[in-house]
């Protein structure tokens, strides 16, 4: 992607955003929005977010794929497991990094 | 929260250098953009070389949940004039929400409404500036063999765990973290959004189907 198109992007998508932040606020309160699409749009973080997590840990890196030389699939466990419990994202960062160099290491 | 927003800010930062990305647009969506989530996604797309309309789609996507929380706070905030509401709309984060929605609804505040959600959102707006001007700036030294990539579903993790609150979320998470690994090798980089459309449908899905099975009780 150029550099011009990168920054056209970028400006759509804020635009976009920028809209989706406004429409509330502005158009409709939470009363008028029309029910099925509120009930779907409960359900967008969840979806999404482990949408973007799992093929990363499983797929990202350098031996991607559901196999033991995946380290990121053991590392992705622990972090998961300490997430679980703890909502502080440094230790979550610190809990998955610190197994993804550890286990590396040790092999 | 404003410790939490530092390192997923930085780890914006570099994820925009480990694209490839000039640092005056990775500092640039911060300020534009400004949705982490999207932000990350975006840099990891144009690294990867997906086409501009791909990248635009599965980053809107992921902002759509922001149309919820703006619906859901009009009823404190709508009565506003527009000299408010655009700005107020320009912060609003996923933590800026959580920390006015439940004020609002749960608790008491002194003064005018807006003036706590500014209180909250302005900070969290600062602060991600500053982490990702400083992930920009960190993301140039580190070597590759760091794998500092893996920092993005670990930020992720974080996010994930509050909203899964009911069985039906936890199914919308399952469905669409597991069609998302299957389709990771869909054209046009759509497997993230091909699972987070499954992954919504599966939701709505099964709140019906708990719903009657509830009702037939």
């Amino acid at each position: 992607m150029s550099e011009s198109t990168a920054w056209l992007v970028i400006a759509v998508i804020g635009a976009g955003t920028f809209a989706f932040r406004f429409s509330g606020i502005r158009f409709f309160g939470a009363r008028s929005m029309p029910e099925p699409l509120l009930r779907a749009l409960r359900y967008v973080p969840a979806a999404v977010i482990a949408a973007i997590v799992a093929p990363a840990i499983v797929h990202g890196g350098p031996d991607p794929g559901f196999d033991t030389d995946n380290v990121r699939l053991f590392a992705g466990l622990i972090a998961a497991a300490v997430a679980w419990t703890s909502r502080s994202v440094l230790l979550i960062l610190a809990a998955g990094m610190g197994s993804l160099w550890l286990i590396e290491w040790a092999l | 929260m404003l410790p939490g927003v530092v390192p997923f800010g930085m780890t914006a930062g570099i994820a925009a250098v480990e694209a490839g990305l000039e640092p005056a647009l990775g500092l640039a969506m911060s300020v534009i953009i400004f949705a982490g989530a999207s932000q990350l996604v975006v840099a990891q797309l144009i690294g990867e070389g997906a086409l501009p309309l791909i990248v635009v789609l599965t980053a809107l996507l992921i902002n759509l949940r922001m149309v919820m929380y703006s619906a859901s706070l009009a009823p404190h905030l709508g009565h506003l004039p527009l000299r408010w509401t655009a700005p107020l709309s320009y912060l609003l984060t996923d933590q800026a929400y959580a920390i006015s929605i439940t004020r609002f609804t749960y608790g008491r505040t002194h003064g005018p409404k807006q003036f706590f959600y500014i209180g909250a959102a302005f900070p969290i707006w600062a602060v991600w500036l500053i982490a990702t001007a400083f992930g920009v700036w960190l993301g140039a030294a580190i070597p590759a063999s760091w794998q500092v990539g893996f920092a993005l579903p670990l930020v992720f993790l974080v996010l994930l765990v509050p909203v899964l609150r009911d069985r039906p979320s936890i199914i919308a998470a399952l469905v669409g973290g597991g069609v998302a690994i299957l389709a990771h090798e869909a054209p046009y980089h759509l497997g993230l959004t091909i699972g987070g459309l499954s992954g919504v449908a599966s939701g709505v899905i099964a709140e019906m189907a708990l719903k009657r099975r509830g009702e037939n009780r």
